[in-house]
């Protein structure tokens, strides 16, 4: 049964989630297996209303958790299947265990994972939780900044995720609410284009050969785990940068759209820099170009791809900086934070090694507003000015109550 | 397979089972005879693990093969669809071969590891009666 080409305007208005929903199907996934999860549903709803119309040959598997989400991609792509599902928050927090198991069977599986707080207390709204959840996993993790972002990440996602000589599974990470459920315009790709760069999908080893049949998943114990996870390890940080550089290359060619693993933005001259990732990238920039008409040499820096972490790349980014702020927006729970802790290892050892300091922001889905970008570019400018750090290690940006901040 | 380095191995947390391809020698030779590769788990035994073993009396087989196909170490033999015997490296004591079979006294029944099995086959049990 041959199915239907959707007619796409050239700019279509969809949020975040129809953005991955429509992806998906260019990339003509074999298996969706899913469990609805606020605000990540209607990535996998948008989806099996294609496949009930005629626009994908597939098959979506509904399950009875999250767990089981995971679980069934893991069995479709061992299978050899094209996999995809999305999730959010608790949901993600449920497929963990699982996820280790897709990215130790080397099982290109693109997850799209729309971020949200993780409870108690129990909150349907944005924050980096999830994400930072899964940064040890062993996923690929794409940062997306707006709708259109996850729309070519996604094609991207599968591109990566499935090249052979990297076979790891893959995130494509979006903003619960802002991004999910914002509509903006987007560029498409006709079918044809967006599956020609994806490219058909070539398994390896699928279970289903029959004439070399193959245990997944295997026991190993001491005599080989360790060298299973330093592949896996090794691969992620020597082989996946470069498949990622050459497939934002091969986007950026045939849509005009560039994309780098870590996003500057005014930074050749700035000496006060923020980093962060979501939506706050763009808000980021528009108060440092604010900044900027006020004497402040402000910049930013996106993070693109979370892992494997792009330490050189940020470091370079970074290294003409005075003073850094890192914006995590992911309740710590006992440390600095992971992108100030990231950031301060992959500068360390800089010649020129910028100051750096810790803010924590939008839990739960609270506002990161113009006002608290503006006064933390000033009070990184009051630190240049000073030559030293004049604020606490960590602070939380627009938290009530009494002032929280730690050192 | 044991002195491979770290990145020589094929990625993926996974074993073939058959050196080359293996859909031919399944249908056409036997368990033992087979080209497993080295990391097949054939020639590891799991006969320490059992506690009671399963023994066979072929006097009361009517070679229905339930035994064969349930049990899930693929630990029955079987020759031209007639019940053999039991591969004993690799049946871990289970009994579910001997829960399926269907025969009155069963053919298949579980003793202590360490019983002489002529000695158990001489003591068969006789026939159940039926119950009302
Ligand atoms: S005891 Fe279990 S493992 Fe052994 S032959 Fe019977 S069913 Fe197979
Ligand atoms: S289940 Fe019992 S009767 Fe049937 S083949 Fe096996 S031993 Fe024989």
């Amino acid at each position: 049964m041959a199915f239907d080409k959707m007619e796409l305007r050239d700019v279509e208005v969809w949020d975040g989630n129809m953005a991955a929903s429509q992806a998906m199907r260019q990339a003509q996934i074999d298996v969706v297996a899913a469990y609805p999860i606020t605000p990540s549903t209607p990535v996998v709803e948008n989806y099996a209303g294609f496949l009930a119309n005629n626009y994908v040959e597939g098959e979506f598997v509904m399950v009875e958790s999250e767990h089981a989400a995971m679980s069934g991609c893991i069995g479709a792509a061992a299978a050899g299947g094209r996999v995809a599902t999305a999730t959010s928050s608790q949901g993600f927090a449920l497929m963990v265990e699982t996820l280790y198991q897709a990215s130790g069977m080397r099982l290109p599986i693109v997850l799209n994972v729309v971020n949200r707080a993780l409870a108690a207390p129990l909150n349907v709204n944005g924050d980096h939780s999830d994400m930072y959840l899964g940064r040890d996993s062993g996923w690929i993790q794409f940062d997306a900044y707006c709708p259109q972002d996850v729309y070519d990440l996604n094609l991207i996602a599968f591109k990566v995720s499935e090249d052979h000589d990297v076979r790891l599974p893959a995130m494509v990470h979006q903003d619960g609410f802002m991004t999910s459920h914002t509509a903006q315009g987007v560029s498409t790709l006709d079918d044809d284009t967006a599956y020609g760069f994806v490219g058909e999908y070539k398994p390896m080893n699928d279970m289903l050969d029959f004439d070399h049949p193959v245990t997944h998943g295997v026991q190993t114990e001491e005599d080989w785990h360790f060298e299973h996870k330093a592949r896996q390890h090794n691969d992620l940080m020597t082989k996946v940068f470069p498949k990622i550089q050459s497939a934002f290359d091969e986007f950026e060619k045939l849509t005009g759209r560039k994309y780098n693993m870590v996003e500057s933005y005014d930074m050749d001259d700035a000496d006060v820099a923020v980093v962060c990732m979501g939506t706050s990238v763009e808000t980021a920039r528009e108060v440092a170009t604010e900044m900027r008409s006020k004497g402040v040499k402000a910049g930013v820096v996106g993070l693109r791809v979370v892992r494997p972490f792009p330490f050189m790349e940020v470091a370079e980014a970074l290294k003409g900086a005075k003073a850094i702020a890192a914006l995590d927006r992911s309740s710590p729970n006992g440390a600095p934070g992971m992108l100030f802790n990231e950031l301060a290892g992959a500068m360390y050892n800089l010649e020129t090694r910028p100051m750096i300091s810790g803010y924590v922001y939008g839990l739960g889905g609270r506002d990161l507003t113009k006002v608290h970008l503006t006064d933390l570019y000033n009070e990184l400018q009051a630190n240049v000015d000073a030559g030293k750090i004049l604020t606490p290690l960590q602070q939380f940006i627009g938290v009530r109550g009494p002032k929280l901040s730690f050192l | 397979m044991a002195n491979k380095g770290w990145d020589e191995f094929e990625i993926g947390a996974m074993l073939r089972s058959f050196d080359g391809k293996a859909a031919d020698v399944i249908a056409e030779t036997h368990q033992e005879d087979r080209n497993y590769s080295a990391s097949n788990s054939f020639t590891a035994s799991v006969a320490d693990w059992r506690i009671l073993k399963p023994v066979f009396n072929k006097d009361f087989c009517i070679d229905c093969q339930f035994c064969w196909v349930y049990c899930p170490d693929m630990s029955i033999i079987s020759r031209d669809k007639k019940m053999v015997g039991v591969d004993m490296d690799h049946c871990k004591g289970c009994g579910i071969c001997v829960e399926v079979c269907p025969t009155n006294p069963k053919s298949l029944l579980m003793f202590d590891e360490h019983v002489d099995e002529e000695t158990e086959i001489a003591q068969w049990p006789a026939k159940d009666e039926e119950k009302k």
